[in-house]
């Protein structure tokens, strides 16, 4: 181990480290914002009394969480490529290369499978909400979208902090696999550093480390927000 | 000739409900005059809860019609029956018909005053320095002004029904509905809610009460009705309900929960 490398500067690493760590942050930000958006979808969608609805839900988070991830990655980039590259034949007469945006690109692959999880989560908060206060908004006159985000919306949210908290924590780990379509998070600034350096136990300590605050960091963030939410709802 | 619905607090006429093949209800009517507490009575099963559901459409009737304050519930034919015909109309009339549930149904992610203060708010669009003013005279009517602040979680039973009445309350509504106010309470809780319920009965307020509670039925309200099977199987004061059965089926009934 070589800790002269682990300097700020020129000469040291720790600014390219610094960097992938706050690439992983908006990666998994981005991932996990988008994660949420579709698992509320699915949620809806699972939740509907559409039998087509339903199904297009329960095909979705089949597949996404009976696949490994990585593949889920390689089939997004690669078709997502595909896809990119017939629009622009075919629309705009270019027959270049076209690679999909990295950043782009690597949210969808997280945000895709972040989606399956929390749509279960979102799907159990929505059903441990009491019917009877969901009828009492009825007969006080609530309109649809009043008992959605007066009385719904809050709840769900409560009910769903831990599970969606677990989601977060592995939201954020899955980016490292995003390393794999180059682009340059902590991972593949690790992988970087050690091959340029031939030090790749200290560069992947460096990593774990990271990794290791980051996740700790913003478990702390969510044991707060969930003490926060429960006032109000009797601990199980 | 006018129309008696026209003018009656509430007027509810040949309801009729059925869940799959089971007939619920058969055909029950109902008309409420200003300050008229009616009590509902009968056996579990008889259809009284879901008759009282069927006055706010929180089970949509299968025939008949309801009539608040001279103004009917709009219904169409659906594919399988009866549905809303306007639910701008039906959440505008929700608004005047209070409602207390069994289960009090108090919103858990909300204060006390919250829970009081939120229709008047949202649904009313009134000021909140108004509708705060009228919560907290409500919590003090019903005796629970100091625990304003306080998640419905952190009351008991009784308490957490004196807070609903106030809830419905603030609404100011023309009727209140209660749905067995007082049968999932400790007995030892019950005394507390009758209490607040025999107050507004005082006021002159319009109360239709579906009830366990014989000795509420018989001192409370000027008129009760006896549920059997679906029917209306007596409607009469309390005093002759009470005292001077005409049918077999009140009788019984009478004789087994006295």
């Amino acid at each position: 181990m070589n800790i002269s490398l682990l300097t700020w500067g020129p000469d040291g690493w720790l600014d390219q480290m610094a960097m992938g760590a706050l690439m992983t942050i908006a990666v998994a930000l981005a991932a996990y914002a988008l994660g949420i958006v579709i698992g509320s979808g699915l949620a809806a969608m699972k939740l509907s009394r559409s039998l087509i609805l339903k199904g297009i839900a329960e095909v979705y988070t089949t597949v996404i969480r009976g696949i490994p991830e990585l593949l889920v990655i390689y089939l997004v980039f690669f078709g997502g490529g595909a896809a990119l590259r017939a629009i622009a034949s075919g629309m705009f007469g270019y027959e270049g290369y076209i690679d999909p945006p990295l950043f782009v690109t690597g949210m969808v692959c997280i945000g895709v499978s972040a989606g399956a999880y929390s749509a279960e989560v979102i799907r159990g908060a929505v059903q441990a909400i009491p019917k009877g206060q969901i009828e009492a908004a009825i007969a006080v006159g609530m309109s649809k979208a009043q008992r959605f985000w007066r009385i719904l919306v809050p709840q769900v949210a409560r009910f769903a902090l831990p599970g969606l908290g677990n989601v977060w924590q592995f939201t954020l780990k899955d980016t490292s696999l995003i390393s794999v379509i180059g682009l340059v998070e902590i991972m593949r600034q690790a992988a970087i550093a050690a091959g340029s350096t031939r030090e790749p136990f200290t560069f992947y300590l460096v990593a774990a480390i990271l990794y290791l605050g980051l996740t700790s960091f913003s478990n702390r963030g969510f044991n707060w927000a969930e003490t926060w939410a429960n006032k109000g709802v009797r601990r199980a | 000739m006018i129309d008696p619905a026209a003018t009656a607090a509430l007027v509810a006429e040949d309801i009729k409900k059925r869940f799959g093949s089971l007939e619920v209800l058969k055909g029950i009517s109902l008309t409420a005059e200003r300050e008229d507490v009616i009590s509902i009575i009968g056996a579990s099963g008889s259809g009284k809860s879901t008759f009282l559901r069927c006055i706010n459409f929180l089970e949509t009737p299968d025939g008949g019609r309801v009539v608040v304050g001279g103004e009917e519930i709009q219904i169409k034919q659906g594919r399988s029956g009866p549905v809303i015909g306007d639910q701008g109309q039906l959440s505008r009339i929700r608004a005047k018909l209070g409602m207390v549930f069994q289960s009090f149904n108090l919103w858990s992610h909300m204060t006390v005053l919250q829970n009081v203060m939120e229709g008047p708010l949202t649904v009313l669009r009134q000021p909140k320095a108004e509708v705060r003013d009228r919560a907290m005279d409500l919590l003090a009517k019903v005796g629970i002004a100091e625990k304003h602040d306080a998640y419905p979680v952190e009351l008991s039973g009784g308490q957490q029904q004196r807070v609903a009445i106030a809830r419905a309350l603030c609404m100011q509504p023309q009727v209140l509905l209660f749905d067995e106010p007082t049968s999932a309470l400790d007995p030892e809780l019950v005394g507390e809610v009758l209490r607040v319920m025999r107050d507004l009965a005082a006021e002159g307020r319009t109360m239709i009460v579906v009830t366990h509670e014989m000795g509420f039925a018989r001192e409370v309200s000027n008129r009760v009705m006896f549920l059997a099977d679906g029917l209306v199987a007596e409607e009469d004061t309390p005093a002759e309900l009470f005292g001077n059965p005409k049918t077999e089926r009140c009788r019984r009934f009478l004789a087994s929960v006295l």
